[in-house]
């Protein structure tokens, strides 16, 4: 069987791409300009893809290629963020199961769902993107943001429990 | 029960919410949501969330004029294929009839890559380029705002120079990629003639002369100073792009 096309292997991944790139920059033109670089980088690694599903190799790339802006131009937020480590025992405890106010979250205007998801910390905000729009396994997730699966379930705890919170407290 | 054994239930009620529990792991935590009131809510919640998020959070798609940029710019490194035949229509419906016959010589002409397989990329990305309407994604005749637009998006900084004293004022710039390398490509006029300057960083090829081609009608000047491989293209007539060359090299 030939080898697939570079073309054929990234660009029907380009949304997923530029969703993720989006989300994590949170401004379109960066979010494009990550994307390209990224997609040149790809180009450049395309000789050991092993082949398969192109879109976690793909967003693996995209999100480092994101992290370097955010790294180049916000270094204090990522520095902050990134200390993260497993989840600790303390984010649980004050977690009433019964909370029927996250039914808000069904009626929410899209524009402050999406101004709630911006404003997590980028590690949380990436898991649930990846988790919950893209749909991507635990797998998946790890190997994109290169982290453990049990990070990537702590990630997405405290994420899905921050948006919580904010209904509750009638942010949204 | 403990903290601990607290927080690995709710990740496990978590895992369950998002379908990666192996059936037995998923029957197991059903069990204890059966006698688990907090577990039970929590799972509720839960899933409450996650398809809040994925119904209402805006999923942003690639713009229409970003992907058509990435589609031309990456599409030259799919193999060519059988069906290029497809583009005649949309070349016609954009360019005109001159430009269209001109387009189907080039298909017509194209000779298969051989040790002059850069020469063609180099044309073929130029006439993508034109084609597409995409000649500049910087644009700008200062070199200072042309130059650093390249920082970062290349592993070397490009010289940019302004001709316009010699009558080829500088226009933009733009990335392109020849044989998988990411590369300048400074956009430079003459009337109405396009220039484009591809800039390739290669070490150790040597300096050369300038080497004149011509194909499908259109002319091709390369050369290199040592470290950097230069590609001249345009349908300028052979003389004219000769002094572009030459006033090129001769400007510091």
């Amino acid at each position: 069987m030939p080898r697939p096309s570079f073309a054929s292997v990234a660009l029907p991944h380009l949304d997923a791409a530029y969703n993720l790139a989006r989300w994590l920059l949170r401004d379109a033109t960066e979010a494009e300009d990550a994307v390209q670089d990224a997609l040149l980088r790809a180009l450049k690694y395309f000789p050991s893809f092993r082949g398969g599903d192109g879109r976690a190799w793909l967003l693996q790339i995209v999100r480092n290629a994101a992290y370097d802006r955010l790294a180049t131009k916000h270094g204090k937020e990522i520095a902050l963020s990134l200390d993260d480590g497993e989840a600790s025992p303390a984010d649980f405890v004050h977690d009433p199961g019964d909370d029927p106010e996250t039914a808000l979250v069904r009626k929410q205007d899209r524009a402050q769902l999406d101004a709630l998801l911006a404003s997590l910390p980028v590690e949380l905000r990436e898991a649930v993107v990846l988790c919950d729009l893209e749909e991507l396994s635990y797998r998946d997730i790890a190997l994109i943001t290169g982290s453990p699966v049990g990070t990537v379930m702590s990630r997405l705890w405290r994420g899905r429990r921050a948006l919580r919170r904010a209904a509750r407290a009638g942010e949204l | 029960m403990s903290d601990d054994r607290h927080q690995e239930l709710r990740l496990l009620v978590q895992a369950d919410c998002d379908g990666e529990l192996t059936p037995r792991d998923a029957a197991a935590v059903a069990a204890h949501l059966e006698e688990c009131t907090d577990c039970r809510a929590l799972h509720r919640n839960l899933l409450v969330i996650k398809e809040g998020v994925h119904a209402n959070v805006s999923y942003h798609e690639a713009p229409d004029h970003f992907r058509r940029r990435m589609e031309t710019m990456f599409a030259a490194n799919a193999p060519k294929q059988p069906g290029r035949r497809r583009q005649w229509g949309g070349w016609i419906g954009s360019f005109g009839v001159g430009a269209a016959l001109a387009a189907i010589l080039v298909l017509l002409v194209s000779a298969p890559r051989g040790d002059n397989g850069t020469e063609q990329t180099v044309l073929d990305g130029h006439l993508r380029a034109l084609q597409s309407g995409h000649l500049y994604e910087v644009a700008s005749s200062d070199q200072h705002t042309v130059k650093p637009w390249f920082d970062g998006r290349l592993d070397f900084a490009p010289p940019v120079k302004d001709l316009a004293a010699q009558g080829f004022p500088l226009k933009g710039g733009r990335l392109d990629i020849v044989d998988g390398r990411a590369v300048a490509a400074l956009v430079y006029n003459r009337a109405k003639h396009v220039i484009d300057l591809y800039v390739v960083h290669r070490q150790n090829t040597g300096e050369a002369s300038p080497r004149e081609a011509t194909r499908n009608g259109y002319n091709i000047i390369s050369w290199s100073d040592g470290e950097i491989v230069y590609w001249a293209v345009s349908d300028l007539n052979r003389r004219e792009l000769g002094e572009f060359v030459r006033d090129w090299r001769a400007t510091p």
